[in-house]
């Protein structure tokens, strides 16, 4: 479980997150959503650590990020795994070589038990026979399969996703989608997902925050997203023509 | 101002390339790759470039010396002088500014903007030395390829002399012999070294710290060759300065 309380960010004197409290909840898909620029990634970079909060706290199984030792803190990062919005796939890298790299950096465990570990990872993203390809012969659904994979090799208990499904078409992004809900509820992994993707919504909203303007403007679940008169996610999720016209079919 | 924010990043991440380091095996791996990359890569143009170069310095003395006063070795001599002393080891690192620099500035910023350095972070390894360390030790290795690029150049004033007719091959022969001090080699390879670190760290410095896309990595390119070859001029005076004068 993930808490944050009053995280507050800011870049050369504006306020990009301003005071942002939630709880992500283990074994479900907690989405972050919002339009572009709104601080989804700023928020996402600041629970991996990448970024330090201005104020605020965050809290890793009740455990106050603030308040860990270096070693704490290099423990829980071990605990974390992250898709990148563009897959960040190290391109001289072969598959196989990208998902055994966290393992061969940080793991003191042989060659072949951390292959076998790999091997079992990509399977699990359904993607055989790629293994000695280079992520540039690969489509953007597949090297997101691969940023995933890398992201699960050491079993973490908290999976940050930036945006998994942007540039890849309906269908794929709805497979990656649910294939990332699946890894969640079979290791009860602490999942957040940045989305600004209404059909990720429908599929694996399971909570959501949305955050507009650097605020916290709603949150709820995919149950709720259509129940609330609440302006501001209202027109978010209305902005498409497809979704006005479902709203009014619907009615 | 804004200078002086640029060199101090520029040595807090210095000291980030030191301290808790990569995997030995891993960085063994990441060391053989840039010595392929950096190194042997340069040997082709490095070589092309002084063997003709040299052949211009000769042709050049053998065209200025009229008087029948001046002996002919003199031609051996100054291109030995002036390949040794300046063009092998200052010259032959300004082009690499262009050729390495680029390469390491626009490798590490494509990393940046792809966003594969932050990867590095999340797992918690150190990636400033993971990604400049190598290029550190693998540039240790330069002085042999000026090493390569004294001895084309020097051969390449010699076939140029006999191919022009400038001086008889024996003239030219006493003329590289003529007056020799080591130390001057020591000194090219001194300063070799100390181009080497800044041929290393300050493209390296460009692409990590970049912002923005893809047009950004060929911008921080540009500025990369423009401070390393800037710095290196500058330190060759200081470094000619202190060690010969
Ligand atoms: N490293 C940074 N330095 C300065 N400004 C930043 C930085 N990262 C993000 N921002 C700004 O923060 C705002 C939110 O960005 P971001 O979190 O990337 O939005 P998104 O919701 O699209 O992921 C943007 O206005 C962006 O310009
Ligand atoms: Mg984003």
């Amino acid at each position: 479980m993930i808490e944050l309380r009053d995280i507050r960010k800011s870049f050369d004197g504006v306020e990009v997150l301003k005071g942002i409290s939630m709880t992500f909840e283990p074994g479900k898909t907690n989405l972050i959503i919002g339009q572009s620029g709104s601080g989804k990634t700023v928020l996402l970079k600041c629970l991996l650590g990448l970024h330090q909060p201005d104020g605020g706290t965050m809290l890793f199984n009740n455990r106050a990020f603030g308040e860990m030792d270096d070693d704490e803190q290099r423990t829980l990062r071990r605990e974390m795994g992250m898709v990148f919005q563009g897959s960040a796939l190290f391109d001289s890298m072969t598959v196989l070589e990208n998902v055994m790299f966290p393992m061969q950096m940080l793991t003191k465990q042989s060659e072949t038990a951390i292959r076998k570990a790999a091997e079992e990872v990509i399977e699990r993203v359904n993607l055989v026979e790629s293994n000695h390809k280079l992520p540039a012969e690969l489509s953007g659904g597949m090297q997101k399969r691969v940023a995933i994979a890398r992201a699960i090799v050491m079993k973490p208990k908290y999976l940050f996703c930036d945006e998994p499904n942007s540039g890849l078409d309906p269908k794929t992004a709805i497979v990656i989608d649910n294939l990332v809900r699946e890894i969640t509820q079979e290791n009860n992994i602490t999942t957040v997902i940045n989305s600004h993707d209404m059909n990720s919504v429908m599929e694996i909203g399971d909570t959501i925050l949305f955050l507009k303007n650097g605020v916290k403007a709603w949150k709820g679940s995919k149950e709720l997203i259509f129940k609330t008169d609440n302006k501001a996610i209202c027109d978010f999720v209305y902005s498409s023509n497809l979704m006005k016209k479902v709203k009014e079919m619907y009615q | 101002m804004k200078l002086l924010h640029h060199i101090g990043a520029y040595f807090i991440m210095l000291r980030l390339v030191f301290i808790k380091p990569t995997k030995a095996k891993v960085m063994q791996k990441l060391i053989f790759q840039d010595v392929q990359d950096l190194i042997i890569g340069s040997l082709g143009i490095v070589g092309f470039l002084s063997f003709f170069v040299g052949g211009v310095v000769s042709i050049q003395t053998a065209l200025n010396i009229e008087s029948p006063l001046i002996p002919k070795n003199l031609v051996g001599f100054a291109t030995r002088q002036s390949v040794i002393l300046e063009f092998a080891p200052t010259f032959m690192c300004i082009i690499l500014a262009g050729k390495v620099g680029s390469f390491i500035t626009s490798s590490i910023g494509t990393m940046r903007v792809t966003e594969q350095i932050d990867a590095l972070e999340v797992m918690g390894i150190n990636s400033v030395n993971y990604l400049v360390f190598p290029k550190i030790v693998s540039m240790i290795l330069l002085p042999l390829v000026i090493n390569i690029s004294m001895f084309l150049g020097i051969l390449g004033g010699y076939a140029a002399t006999l191919y022009g007719g400038f001086s008889s091959s024996a003239d030219f022969i006493e003329g590289i012999q003529m007056d020799f001090e080591p130390f001057h080699v020591a000194y090219a390879f001194i300063k070799t070294l100390l181009f080497a670190m800044v041929l290393a760290t300050i493209p390296s410095y460009h692409g990590y710290f970049m912002k923005g896309g893809a047009l950004e990595v060929g911008k921080a390119a540009t500025v990369a060759f423009v401070w390393t070859s800037v710095v290196i001029i500058v330190l060759n005076y200081f470094v000619t300065q202190l060690l010969l004068a």
